[in-house]
Protein backbone atom coordinates (compact mmCIF):
# COMPACT_ATOMS: atom_id res chain seq x y z
CA UNK A 1 0.00 0.00 0.00
CA UNK A 2 1.45 3.23 -0.80
CA UNK A 3 2.18 6.20 1.85
CA UNK A 4 -1.26 8.02 0.13
CA UNK A 5 -3.47 4.76 0.30
CA UNK A 6 -2.48 4.37 3.89
CA UNK A 7 -2.89 8.00 4.58
CA UNK A 8 -5.75 8.11 2.38
CA UNK A 9 -7.00 4.64 4.41
CA UNK A 10 -6.72 6.22 7.92
CA UNK A 11 -8.33 9.09 7.69
CA UNK A 12 -10.97 7.81 5.99
CA UNK A 13 -11.64 5.12 7.92
CA UNK A 14 -11.79 6.87 11.10
CA UNK A 15 -14.14 8.87 9.25
CA UNK A 16 -16.27 6.15 8.93
CA UNK A 17 -15.96 4.57 12.05
CA UNK A 18 -16.72 7.51 13.81
CA UNK A 19 -20.03 7.55 12.09
CA UNK A 20 -20.76 4.13 12.86
CA UNK A 21 -19.76 4.34 16.33
CA UNK A 22 -22.26 7.34 16.75
CA UNK A 23 -24.99 4.74 15.08
CA UNK A 24 -24.02 2.28 17.18
CA UNK A 25 -23.01 0.06 14.54
CA UNK A 26 -19.39 -1.64 14.58
CA UNK A 27 -18.89 -3.77 11.98
CA UNK A 28 -14.64 -2.98 12.13
CA UNK A 29 -14.21 -6.04 9.68
CA UNK A 30 -16.05 -4.67 6.60
CA UNK A 31 -14.73 -1.52 6.98
CA UNK A 32 -11.07 -2.69 6.68
CA UNK A 33 -12.39 -4.52 3.39
CA UNK A 34 -13.64 -1.15 2.34
CA UNK A 35 -11.44 0.57 2.47
CA UNK A 36 -8.71 -1.85 1.09
CA UNK A 37 -7.88 0.42 -1.63
CA UNK A 38 -7.40 4.36 -2.35
CA UNK A 39 -9.94 5.96 0.82
CA UNK A 40 -12.93 5.15 -1.39
CA UNK A 41 -15.28 2.73 -0.25
CA UNK A 42 -16.40 1.24 -3.18
CA UNK A 43 -17.69 -2.46 -3.93
CA UNK A 44 -14.80 -4.88 -5.59
CA UNK A 45 -14.11 -3.43 -8.92
CA UNK A 46 -13.81 -5.80 -12.35
CA UNK A 47 -11.71 -3.82 -14.70
CA UNK A 48 -12.53 -4.87 -18.27
CA UNK A 49 -9.87 -2.56 -20.03
CA UNK A 50 -6.28 -3.36 -18.92
CA UNK A 51 -3.22 -3.90 -20.74
CA UNK A 52 -0.13 -7.06 -19.96
CA UNK A 53 3.39 -5.84 -21.53
CA UNK A 54 4.91 -2.35 -22.68
CA UNK A 55 2.96 0.48 -24.13
CA UNK A 56 5.03 0.97 -27.36
CA UNK A 57 5.59 4.71 -26.86
CA UNK A 58 6.69 4.93 -23.03
CA UNK A 59 8.02 3.22 -20.38
CA UNK A 60 5.23 3.12 -16.92
CA UNK A 61 5.21 1.76 -13.84
CA UNK A 62 2.59 -0.98 -14.13
CA UNK A 63 4.18 -2.60 -17.55
CA UNK A 64 5.75 -5.46 -15.38
CA UNK A 65 2.86 -7.56 -15.03
CA UNK A 66 3.68 -8.22 -10.71
CA UNK A 67 3.50 -3.88 -10.58
CA UNK A 68 0.44 -4.34 -12.15
CA UNK A 69 -1.05 -6.72 -10.28
CA UNK A 70 -0.07 -5.38 -7.23
CA UNK A 71 -1.45 -1.92 -8.40
CA UNK A 72 -4.70 -3.71 -9.16
CA UNK A 73 -4.99 -5.66 -5.84
CA UNK A 74 -4.27 -2.53 -3.88
CA UNK A 75 -7.17 -0.41 -5.69
CA UNK A 76 -9.44 -3.39 -5.22
CA UNK A 77 -9.56 -5.41 -8.38
CA UNK A 78 -10.94 -8.72 -8.30
CA UNK A 79 -10.51 -9.54 -11.32
CA UNK A 80 -9.05 -7.34 -14.56
CA UNK A 81 -9.84 -8.44 -18.38
CA UNK A 82 -6.10 -7.87 -19.73
CA UNK A 83 -5.12 -7.84 -23.67
CA UNK A 84 -1.77 -7.29 -24.89
CA UNK A 85 0.09 -4.34 -25.82
CA UNK A 86 2.43 -6.48 -28.04
CA UNK A 87 -0.69 -7.19 -30.56
CA UNK A 88 -0.30 -3.02 -31.14
CA UNK A 89 2.70 -3.91 -33.27
CA UNK A 90 3.57 -7.26 -33.76
CA UNK A 91 2.54 -9.36 -36.53
CA UNK A 92 3.17 -12.92 -34.97
CA UNK A 93 -0.29 -12.88 -32.78
CA UNK A 94 -0.35 -16.23 -32.14
CA UNK A 95 2.89 -15.78 -30.17
CA UNK A 96 1.89 -12.61 -28.62
CA UNK A 97 -1.91 -14.79 -27.47
CA UNK A 98 0.30 -17.50 -26.15
CA UNK A 99 2.58 -15.28 -24.13
CA UNK A 100 -0.94 -13.59 -22.71
CA UNK A 101 -2.37 -16.78 -22.01
CA UNK A 102 0.69 -17.99 -20.16
CA UNK A 103 1.53 -14.48 -18.46
CA UNK A 104 -2.18 -15.00 -16.76
CA UNK A 105 -1.84 -18.39 -15.30
CA UNK A 106 1.29 -16.86 -13.37
CA UNK A 107 -0.71 -15.23 -11.36
CA UNK A 108 -3.05 -17.35 -9.51
CA UNK A 109 -7.07 -16.55 -8.45
CA UNK A 110 -8.48 -15.46 -11.47
CA UNK A 111 -6.83 -12.15 -10.92
CA UNK A 112 -5.80 -11.51 -15.07
CA UNK A 113 -8.63 -12.78 -17.60
CA UNK A 114 -7.14 -12.95 -20.66
CA UNK A 115 -8.65 -11.26 -24.17
CA UNK A 116 -6.58 -12.66 -26.98
CA UNK A 117 -6.13 -10.52 -30.35
CA UNK A 118 -7.00 -11.14 -33.94
CA UNK A 119 -6.52 -9.02 -36.99
CA UNK A 120 -8.75 -9.65 -39.50
CA UNK A 121 -6.37 -7.77 -42.36
CA UNK A 122 -4.02 -11.01 -41.65
CA UNK A 123 -3.71 -14.17 -43.54
CA UNK A 124 -5.94 -17.17 -41.27
CA UNK A 125 -7.12 -15.21 -38.99
CA UNK A 126 -9.86 -17.37 -38.48
CA UNK A 127 -6.91 -20.27 -36.73
CA UNK A 128 -6.45 -17.30 -34.16
CA UNK A 129 -9.90 -16.81 -33.08
CA UNK A 130 -10.20 -20.91 -33.42
CA UNK A 131 -7.29 -20.90 -30.69
CA UNK A 132 -8.78 -18.25 -28.40
CA UNK A 133 -11.88 -20.00 -27.77
CA UNK A 134 -11.05 -23.65 -28.11
CA UNK A 135 -7.30 -23.91 -26.74
CA UNK A 136 -6.94 -20.99 -24.65
CA UNK A 137 -10.57 -20.86 -23.36
CA UNK A 138 -10.55 -16.62 -23.29
CA UNK A 139 -13.74 -15.26 -22.90
CA UNK A 140 -13.34 -12.95 -25.55
CA UNK A 141 -10.94 -10.99 -28.51
CA UNK A 142 -9.70 -7.07 -27.92
CA UNK A 143 -9.53 -5.98 -31.78
CA UNK A 144 -7.11 -2.52 -32.13
CA UNK A 145 -8.63 -1.33 -35.36
CA UNK A 146 -6.71 1.96 -35.29
CA UNK A 147 -2.88 -0.04 -35.49
CA UNK A 148 -4.53 -2.78 -37.44
CA UNK A 149 -5.71 0.29 -40.07
CA UNK A 150 -9.09 -1.25 -40.62
CA UNK A 151 -12.29 0.31 -41.16
CA UNK A 152 -15.35 -1.06 -39.12
CA UNK A 153 -17.20 -1.85 -42.63
CA UNK A 154 -14.11 -4.20 -43.77
CA UNK A 155 -15.92 -6.88 -44.70
CA UNK A 156 -13.34 -8.83 -43.39
CA UNK A 157 -13.76 -7.20 -40.03
CA UNK A 158 -17.72 -7.69 -40.06
CA UNK A 159 -16.80 -11.56 -40.37
CA UNK A 160 -15.00 -11.57 -37.31
CA UNK A 161 -17.80 -9.90 -35.60
CA UNK A 162 -20.08 -12.84 -36.88
CA UNK A 163 -17.48 -15.47 -36.49
CA UNK A 164 -16.68 -14.39 -32.69
CA UNK A 165 -20.27 -14.10 -32.05
CA UNK A 166 -20.73 -17.58 -33.60
CA UNK A 167 -18.45 -18.68 -30.87
CA UNK A 168 -19.78 -16.98 -28.26
CA UNK A 169 -17.02 -14.94 -27.48
CA UNK A 170 -17.02 -11.16 -25.70
CA UNK A 171 -15.33 -9.17 -28.54
CA UNK A 172 -14.01 -5.48 -27.32
CA UNK A 173 -12.97 -2.39 -29.32
CA UNK A 174 -10.41 -0.57 -28.55
CA UNK A 175 -11.61 2.53 -30.38
CA UNK A 176 -8.93 5.05 -29.59
CA UNK A 177 -5.47 3.72 -27.98
CA UNK A 178 -4.29 7.11 -27.73
CA UNK A 179 -5.52 10.87 -28.54
CA UNK A 180 -4.98 11.33 -31.95
CA UNK A 181 -3.37 14.69 -31.36
CA UNK A 182 -0.24 13.61 -29.64
CA UNK A 183 0.59 9.78 -31.11
CA UNK A 184 4.16 9.30 -32.41
CA UNK A 185 4.93 11.28 -35.40
CA UNK A 186 5.85 8.24 -37.38
CA UNK A 187 2.70 6.35 -36.28
CA UNK A 188 -0.34 6.76 -38.71
CA UNK A 189 -3.24 5.78 -36.58
CA UNK A 190 -6.22 6.74 -38.60
CA UNK A 191 -9.13 8.01 -36.17
CA UNK A 192 -11.60 5.11 -36.03
CA UNK A 193 -15.10 5.95 -37.61
CA UNK A 194 -17.47 3.94 -35.19
CA UNK A 195 -20.92 4.77 -37.45
CA UNK A 196 -20.56 1.78 -39.49
CA UNK A 197 -21.01 -0.35 -35.68
CA UNK A 198 -24.63 0.10 -36.23
CA UNK A 199 -25.74 -1.24 -39.37
CA UNK A 200 -23.50 -4.31 -37.88
CA UNK A 201 -24.69 -4.97 -34.55
CA UNK A 202 -28.64 -4.87 -35.70
CA UNK A 203 -28.17 -7.83 -37.52
CA UNK A 204 -25.85 -9.90 -35.53
CA UNK A 205 -28.11 -9.88 -32.10
CA UNK A 206 -26.17 -12.48 -30.15
CA UNK A 207 -22.81 -10.43 -30.38
CA UNK A 208 -21.60 -8.97 -27.32
CA UNK A 209 -19.91 -6.03 -28.04
CA UNK A 210 -17.63 -3.47 -25.59
CA UNK A 211 -16.34 -0.27 -26.84
CA UNK A 212 -13.02 0.62 -25.01
CA UNK A 213 -11.95 3.99 -25.15
CA UNK A 214 -15.10 5.24 -27.42
CA UNK A 215 -15.68 8.56 -26.33
CA UNK A 216 -13.63 10.87 -28.54
CA UNK A 217 -14.62 9.53 -32.11
CA UNK A 218 -18.50 8.64 -31.21
CA UNK A 219 -20.60 10.83 -29.60
CA UNK A 220 -22.80 9.79 -26.62
CA UNK A 221 -26.32 9.86 -28.58
CA UNK A 222 -24.55 7.35 -31.37
CA UNK A 223 -23.52 5.13 -28.58
CA UNK A 224 -27.06 5.53 -26.96
CA UNK A 225 -28.27 4.67 -30.74
CA UNK A 226 -25.77 1.54 -30.46
CA UNK A 227 -26.31 0.21 -27.06
CA UNK A 228 -30.83 -0.07 -28.28
CA UNK A 229 -29.62 -1.33 -32.09
CA UNK A 230 -27.66 -4.53 -30.18
CA UNK A 231 -25.87 -5.72 -27.37
CA UNK A 232 -22.93 -2.89 -26.82
CA UNK A 233 -21.15 -1.98 -23.63
CA UNK A 234 -18.92 0.83 -23.08
CA UNK A 235 -16.22 1.51 -20.31
CA UNK A 236 -15.21 4.71 -18.87
CA UNK A 237 -11.72 4.77 -18.75
CA UNK A 238 -11.67 7.63 -21.77
CA UNK A 239 -15.09 9.57 -20.11
CA UNK A 240 -14.37 13.37 -19.50
CA UNK A 241 -16.41 16.04 -18.74
CA UNK A 242 -17.25 17.40 -15.24
CA UNK A 243 -19.58 14.32 -13.76
CA UNK A 244 -18.97 12.46 -16.35
CA UNK A 245 -20.74 9.22 -15.01
CA UNK A 246 -23.82 11.24 -14.03
CA UNK A 247 -24.09 12.60 -17.65
CA UNK A 248 -23.29 8.97 -19.30
CA UNK A 249 -25.85 7.61 -17.84
CA UNK A 250 -28.67 10.04 -18.20
CA UNK A 251 -28.80 8.94 -22.30
CA UNK A 252 -27.22 5.88 -22.17
CA UNK A 253 -28.32 2.66 -20.18
CA UNK A 254 -26.50 2.53 -16.91
CA UNK A 255 -26.75 -1.54 -16.87
CA UNK A 256 -24.04 -1.08 -20.01
CA UNK A 257 -21.71 0.93 -18.34
CA UNK A 258 -18.05 -0.92 -17.15
CA UNK A 259 -15.65 -0.39 -15.09
CA UNK A 260 -12.34 0.40 -17.25
CA UNK A 261 -9.26 2.20 -16.18
CA UNK A 262 -7.08 1.79 -19.41
CA UNK A 263 -3.70 1.32 -16.83
CA UNK A 264 -1.30 1.17 -16.99
CA UNK A 265 -1.41 3.80 -20.17
CA UNK A 266 -3.96 5.74 -17.66
CA UNK A 267 -3.48 6.50 -14.34
CA UNK A 268 -5.30 4.05 -12.82
CA UNK A 269 -7.12 6.86 -9.87
CA UNK A 270 -8.38 8.53 -12.85
CA UNK A 271 -11.62 5.63 -13.39
CA UNK A 272 -11.91 5.39 -9.61
CA UNK A 273 -12.12 9.01 -8.58
CA UNK A 274 -14.60 9.13 -11.28
CA UNK A 275 -17.30 6.88 -9.14
CA UNK A 276 -16.37 9.72 -6.60
CA UNK A 277 -17.05 12.50 -8.90
CA UNK A 278 -20.20 11.67 -9.92
CA UNK A 279 -23.08 10.02 -7.66
CA UNK A 280 -25.16 7.34 -9.08
CA UNK A 281 -26.84 5.60 -5.98
CA UNK A 282 -26.00 2.57 -5.14
CA UNK A 283 -27.77 0.00 -7.83
CA UNK A 284 -26.21 1.68 -10.60
CA UNK A 285 -23.05 2.10 -8.93
CA UNK A 286 -22.81 -1.70 -8.01
CA UNK A 287 -23.52 -2.53 -11.56
CA UNK A 288 -20.78 0.14 -13.22
CA UNK A 289 -17.85 -1.52 -10.39
CA UNK A 290 -18.76 -5.01 -11.27
CA UNK A 291 -22.24 -6.36 -11.33
CA UNK A 292 -22.63 -5.48 -14.93
CA UNK A 293 -18.99 -7.12 -15.87
CA UNK A 294 -20.28 -10.08 -14.47
CA UNK A 295 -23.50 -10.49 -16.19
CA UNK A 296 -21.74 -10.11 -19.27
CA UNK A 297 -19.32 -12.61 -18.32
CA UNK A 298 -21.56 -14.89 -17.23
CA UNK A 299 -23.51 -15.12 -20.50
CA UNK A 300 -20.21 -17.00 -21.98
CA UNK B 1 -19.41 7.62 -1.50
CA UNK B 2 -16.99 8.80 1.02
CA UNK B 3 -13.59 10.30 -0.03
CA UNK B 4 -11.17 12.13 2.05
CA UNK B 5 -7.90 13.41 0.91
CA UNK B 6 -5.29 14.75 3.37
CA UNK B 7 -4.56 17.67 0.86
CA UNK B 8 -5.47 20.93 0.55
CA UNK B 9 -6.61 20.49 -3.40
CA UNK B 10 -6.40 24.49 -5.67
CA UNK B 11 -7.03 24.16 -8.97
CA UNK B 12 -5.40 26.36 -11.13
CA UNK B 13 -7.74 26.29 -14.45
CA UNK B 14 -11.58 25.65 -14.66
CA UNK B 15 -13.95 27.19 -16.90
CA UNK B 16 -17.83 28.53 -17.04
CA UNK B 17 -18.45 25.86 -19.75
CA UNK B 18 -18.97 22.57 -19.75
CA UNK B 19 -21.12 22.61 -16.62
CA UNK B 20 -24.73 23.32 -16.38
CA UNK B 21 -26.33 26.59 -15.14
CA UNK B 22 -28.96 29.01 -16.59
CA UNK B 23 -26.37 31.89 -14.96
CA UNK B 24 -22.77 32.44 -14.57
CA UNK B 25 -22.83 32.12 -10.83
CA UNK B 26 -24.93 28.77 -11.25
CA UNK B 27 -22.23 26.91 -13.39
CA UNK B 28 -19.79 28.18 -11.18
CA UNK B 29 -22.00 26.88 -8.13
CA UNK B 30 -21.94 23.32 -10.08
CA UNK B 31 -18.87 23.55 -10.70
CA UNK B 32 -17.91 23.44 -7.08
CA UNK B 33 -20.53 20.62 -6.16
CA UNK B 34 -17.94 18.48 -7.97
CA UNK B 35 -14.91 19.54 -6.92
CA UNK B 36 -16.28 19.53 -3.46
CA UNK B 37 -17.03 15.91 -4.11
CA UNK B 38 -12.82 15.47 -4.76
CA UNK B 39 -11.94 17.76 -1.67
CA UNK B 40 -10.78 20.69 -3.71
CA UNK B 41 -11.36 23.82 -2.18
CA UNK B 42 -10.42 26.60 -4.27
CA UNK B 43 -11.00 27.17 -8.16
CA UNK B 44 -9.00 29.60 -10.63
CA UNK B 45 -11.90 30.24 -13.37
CA UNK B 46 -11.55 31.96 -16.73
CA UNK B 47 -12.87 32.77 -19.73
CA UNK B 48 -17.16 33.23 -20.13
CA UNK B 49 -20.44 31.05 -20.97
CA UNK B 50 -19.63 31.61 -24.73
CA UNK B 51 -16.39 31.25 -26.12
CA UNK B 52 -14.09 32.75 -29.68
CA UNK B 53 -11.01 32.12 -30.68
CA UNK B 54 -9.73 35.88 -31.69
CA UNK B 55 -12.42 37.40 -29.21
CA UNK B 56 -12.92 41.57 -29.85
CA UNK B 57 -12.87 43.56 -26.95
CA UNK B 58 -16.89 43.54 -26.64
CA UNK B 59 -16.46 39.40 -26.56
CA UNK B 60 -13.62 39.54 -23.82
CA UNK B 61 -15.49 41.83 -21.78
CA UNK B 62 -18.34 39.96 -21.76
CA UNK B 63 -16.61 36.91 -20.80
CA UNK B 64 -15.11 38.60 -18.17
CA UNK B 65 -18.13 40.42 -16.78
CA UNK B 66 -19.31 36.26 -17.02
CA UNK B 67 -16.47 35.59 -14.44
CA UNK B 68 -16.72 39.30 -12.68
CA UNK B 69 -20.35 38.19 -11.67
CA UNK B 70 -19.46 33.95 -10.75
CA UNK B 71 -16.87 34.68 -8.56
CA UNK B 72 -18.84 36.98 -6.71
CA UNK B 73 -21.06 34.86 -5.74
CA UNK B 74 -17.87 32.43 -4.18
CA UNK B 75 -15.43 34.83 -3.23
CA UNK B 76 -14.10 32.35 -0.63
CA UNK B 77 -13.64 29.34 -3.08
CA UNK B 78 -12.80 30.90 -6.65
CA UNK B 79 -10.51 33.15 -8.54
CA UNK B 80 -10.84 35.06 -11.64
CA UNK B 81 -8.00 35.66 -14.06
CA UNK B 82 -9.24 38.04 -16.72
CA UNK B 83 -9.06 36.73 -20.83
CA UNK B 84 -7.21 38.73 -22.96
CA UNK B 85 -6.73 38.98 -26.37
CA UNK B 86 -3.05 40.45 -27.54
CA UNK B 87 -4.54 41.32 -31.03
CA UNK B 88 -6.37 43.90 -29.42
CA UNK B 89 -3.36 44.98 -27.55
CA UNK B 90 -4.91 48.69 -26.36
CA UNK B 91 -8.64 47.42 -25.07
CA UNK B 92 -6.31 44.27 -23.31
CA UNK B 93 -4.76 46.69 -21.24
CA UNK B 94 -7.86 48.96 -20.67
CA UNK B 95 -9.42 45.64 -19.47
CA UNK B 96 -6.69 44.36 -17.22
CA UNK B 97 -6.78 47.47 -15.60
CA UNK B 98 -10.48 46.97 -14.85
CA UNK B 99 -10.73 43.47 -14.11
CA UNK B 100 -7.20 43.34 -11.90
CA UNK B 101 -6.08 46.36 -11.27
CA UNK B 102 -8.94 48.25 -10.21
CA UNK B 103 -10.88 44.58 -10.15
CA UNK B 104 -10.84 41.21 -8.08
CA UNK B 105 -8.79 39.24 -10.67
CA UNK B 106 -5.95 37.99 -10.05
CA UNK B 107 -4.15 36.48 -13.01
CA UNK B 108 -4.78 36.28 -17.03
CA UNK B 109 -5.82 33.92 -19.60
CA UNK B 110 -4.48 33.95 -22.58
CA UNK B 111 -5.78 31.41 -25.55
CA UNK B 112 -5.28 31.13 -28.90
CA UNK B 113 -6.08 34.37 -30.23
CA UNK B 114 -2.42 35.52 -31.19
CA UNK B 115 1.31 33.36 -30.46
CA UNK B 116 2.47 34.06 -27.71
CA UNK B 117 6.12 34.79 -28.82
CA UNK B 118 4.67 37.62 -30.90
CA UNK B 119 6.33 41.19 -29.68
CA UNK B 120 2.50 42.38 -28.69
CA UNK B 121 2.59 40.35 -25.74
CA UNK B 122 5.46 42.32 -24.20
CA UNK B 123 3.16 45.60 -22.67
CA UNK B 124 0.49 42.82 -21.16
CA UNK B 125 3.42 40.94 -19.49
CA UNK B 126 5.17 44.13 -18.10
CA UNK B 127 1.97 45.34 -17.04
CA UNK B 128 1.05 42.56 -15.55
CA UNK B 129 4.56 42.13 -13.44
CA UNK B 130 4.03 45.31 -11.92
CA UNK B 131 0.09 44.03 -11.00
CA UNK B 132 1.93 40.85 -9.50
CA UNK B 133 -0.56 39.19 -11.95
CA UNK B 134 0.00 35.72 -13.08
CA UNK B 135 0.36 34.66 -17.28
CA UNK B 136 -1.02 31.55 -17.74
CA UNK B 137 -0.95 30.89 -21.80
CA UNK B 138 -2.99 27.95 -23.65
CA UNK B 139 -0.06 25.69 -25.22
CA UNK B 140 -0.31 22.96 -27.51
CA UNK B 141 1.86 21.10 -29.65
CA UNK B 142 -0.50 18.89 -32.07
CA UNK B 143 -0.08 16.17 -34.53
CA UNK B 144 -3.04 16.93 -36.55
CA UNK B 145 -2.14 20.81 -36.42
CA UNK B 146 -2.26 23.57 -34.73
CA UNK B 147 -5.14 26.64 -34.69
CA UNK B 148 -3.48 29.32 -36.96
CA UNK B 149 -2.66 31.30 -34.28
CA UNK B 150 -2.57 28.56 -31.26
CA UNK B 151 0.56 28.52 -29.04
CA UNK B 152 3.29 26.25 -28.18
CA UNK B 153 5.20 25.29 -25.38
CA UNK B 154 8.63 26.94 -27.19
CA UNK B 155 6.79 29.42 -27.95
CA UNK B 156 6.08 30.34 -24.27
CA UNK B 157 9.99 29.73 -23.32
CA UNK B 158 11.17 32.61 -25.70
CA UNK B 159 8.22 34.99 -24.13
CA UNK B 160 9.13 33.97 -20.42
CA UNK B 161 13.23 34.50 -21.31
CA UNK B 162 12.21 37.87 -22.25
CA UNK B 163 10.63 38.46 -18.86
CA UNK B 164 12.66 36.61 -16.36
CA UNK B 165 10.75 38.67 -13.95
CA UNK B 166 6.85 37.53 -14.96
CA UNK B 167 5.47 34.63 -13.30
CA UNK B 168 3.97 32.03 -16.24
CA UNK B 169 1.76 29.12 -16.42
CA UNK B 170 2.53 26.85 -19.53
CA UNK B 171 -0.94 25.32 -19.80
CA UNK B 172 -1.79 21.81 -21.01
CA UNK B 173 2.42 21.31 -20.58
CA UNK B 174 1.57 21.81 -24.53
CA UNK B 175 0.04 18.11 -24.70
CA UNK B 176 2.47 16.36 -25.83
CA UNK B 177 3.96 16.90 -22.27
CA UNK B 178 7.00 14.75 -23.24
CA UNK B 179 8.25 18.09 -25.95
CA UNK B 180 6.44 20.52 -23.26
CA UNK B 181 8.26 19.52 -20.13
CA UNK B 182 11.70 19.73 -22.01
CA UNK B 183 10.67 23.05 -23.86
CA UNK B 184 9.74 25.21 -20.69
CA UNK B 185 13.04 23.46 -18.88
CA UNK B 186 15.43 26.04 -19.03
CA UNK B 187 13.14 28.91 -18.26
CA UNK B 188 12.45 28.90 -14.80
CA UNK B 189 9.90 31.28 -14.63
CA UNK B 190 7.41 28.57 -16.13
CA UNK B 191 5.59 26.28 -14.61
CA UNK B 192 3.52 23.91 -16.04
CA UNK B 193 -0.33 23.02 -15.04
CA UNK B 194 -1.26 19.42 -15.82
CA UNK B 195 -4.53 19.56 -17.45
CA UNK B 196 -6.79 19.52 -20.42
CA UNK B 197 -4.97 15.87 -21.88
CA UNK B 198 -6.03 12.32 -21.19
CA UNK B 199 -4.66 11.00 -17.36
CA UNK B 200 -1.78 9.37 -19.40
CA UNK B 201 0.66 7.25 -16.66
CA UNK B 202 3.95 9.02 -16.12
CA UNK B 203 3.74 12.72 -16.90
CA UNK B 204 3.75 13.88 -13.15
CA UNK B 205 7.19 11.47 -12.66
CA UNK B 206 8.75 13.50 -15.57
CA UNK B 207 7.39 16.91 -14.82
CA UNK B 208 8.88 16.36 -11.66
CA UNK B 209 11.97 14.49 -12.61
CA UNK B 210 13.10 17.61 -15.18
CA UNK B 211 11.41 21.24 -14.04
CA UNK B 212 11.71 19.83 -9.94
CA UNK B 213 8.07 19.74 -7.82
CA UNK B 214 7.93 23.47 -7.40
CA UNK B 215 7.21 24.16 -11.01
CA UNK B 216 3.90 21.96 -11.30
CA UNK B 217 0.39 22.90 -10.67
CA UNK B 218 -2.53 21.18 -10.57
CA UNK B 219 -5.79 21.99 -12.78
CA UNK B 220 -8.21 20.44 -14.15
CA UNK B 221 -9.87 22.20 -17.33
CA UNK B 222 -13.31 21.13 -15.84
CA UNK B 223 -16.08 21.10 -17.36
CA UNK B 224 -14.63 20.27 -20.37
CA UNK B 225 -12.78 17.50 -18.34
CA UNK B 226 -13.29 15.44 -15.45
CA UNK B 227 -12.03 16.98 -11.78
CA UNK B 228 -11.23 13.16 -11.77
CA UNK B 229 -9.73 12.53 -14.62
CA UNK B 230 -6.88 15.47 -14.25
CA UNK B 231 -6.66 14.73 -10.58
CA UNK B 232 -5.28 11.65 -11.06
CA UNK B 233 -2.54 12.67 -12.66
CA UNK B 234 -1.23 13.61 -8.96
CA UNK B 235 -2.80 11.22 -6.63
CA UNK B 236 -1.96 8.53 -8.49
CA UNK B 237 1.86 9.83 -9.31
CA UNK B 238 4.90 7.89 -7.68
CA UNK B 239 6.28 11.07 -5.89
CA UNK B 240 6.51 12.20 -2.35
CA UNK B 241 3.85 13.62 -0.34
CA UNK B 242 6.13 16.95 -0.54
CA UNK B 243 5.45 17.11 -4.07
CA UNK B 244 2.37 16.07 -4.15
CA UNK B 245 1.46 19.15 -1.35
CA UNK B 246 3.32 21.53 -3.35
CA UNK B 247 1.80 20.47 -7.00
CA UNK B 248 -1.93 20.35 -5.60
CA UNK B 249 -1.63 23.87 -3.63
CA UNK B 250 1.80 24.85 -2.56
CA UNK B 251 2.47 26.01 -5.70
CA UNK B 252 -0.15 27.88 -6.91
CA UNK B 253 -0.71 29.84 -3.01
CA UNK B 254 3.20 30.65 -3.55
CA UNK B 255 2.66 32.29 -6.95
CA UNK B 256 -0.62 34.11 -6.28
CA UNK B 257 0.42 34.91 -2.84
CA UNK B 258 1.97 38.38 -4.00
CA UNK B 259 -1.07 39.96 -5.53
CA UNK B 260 -3.24 38.37 -3.22
CA UNK B 261 -1.48 40.00 -0.21
CA UNK B 262 -1.83 43.12 -2.27
CA UNK B 263 -5.37 42.63 -2.75
CA UNK B 264 -6.09 41.84 1.20
CA UNK B 265 -7.15 38.67 0.31
CA UNK B 266 -7.14 36.09 2.78
CA UNK B 267 -6.13 32.40 1.86
CA UNK B 268 -5.20 29.94 4.41
ZN1 LIG C 1 -8.74 25.43 -20.56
Amino acid sequence: MSELSAQFSKLARRQFLGSMALTGVGAAVACEEAFCGAGVDLPPLVDVNVNLFQWPYRRVSGDQTPILVETLRRHGVRQAWVGSFEALLHRDLGAVNRRLFEECQRFPGGLLVPFGTVNPKLPDWQEELRRIEEQYRMPGVRLFPDHHSYTLDDPDFVELLRLAASRKLIVQIVLMSEDERTVHPIVNVPQIDPKPLLAVVSKLPELRLVLLNPFRVASVSLLAELASAGNVYVDIAGLEGVGGLENLVKVFPAGRVLFGSYFPVFYFESAKLKLIESVLGAEISAGICAGNADRLLGKS
Amino acid sequence: MLFHTPYEIWDAHTHLSGVPGKTPEERLGNLLRYADRLGISRLCVFMGVRWSYEPTPEDFRQQNDDVLRAIAAYPDRAFGFVYLNPKQLDASLEELQRCVAQGPMVGIKLWVAEHCNAPSLDPIVRRAVSLNAVILQHTYLKKTGNLPFESTPMELAELAARHPDATFICAHSGGQWELGIRAIRKTPNVLIDLCGFDPTNGVTEMAVRELGPERIVFGSDAGGRSFASQLAKVLGAQISEDAKRLILAGNLKRVLQPILKAKGIACE
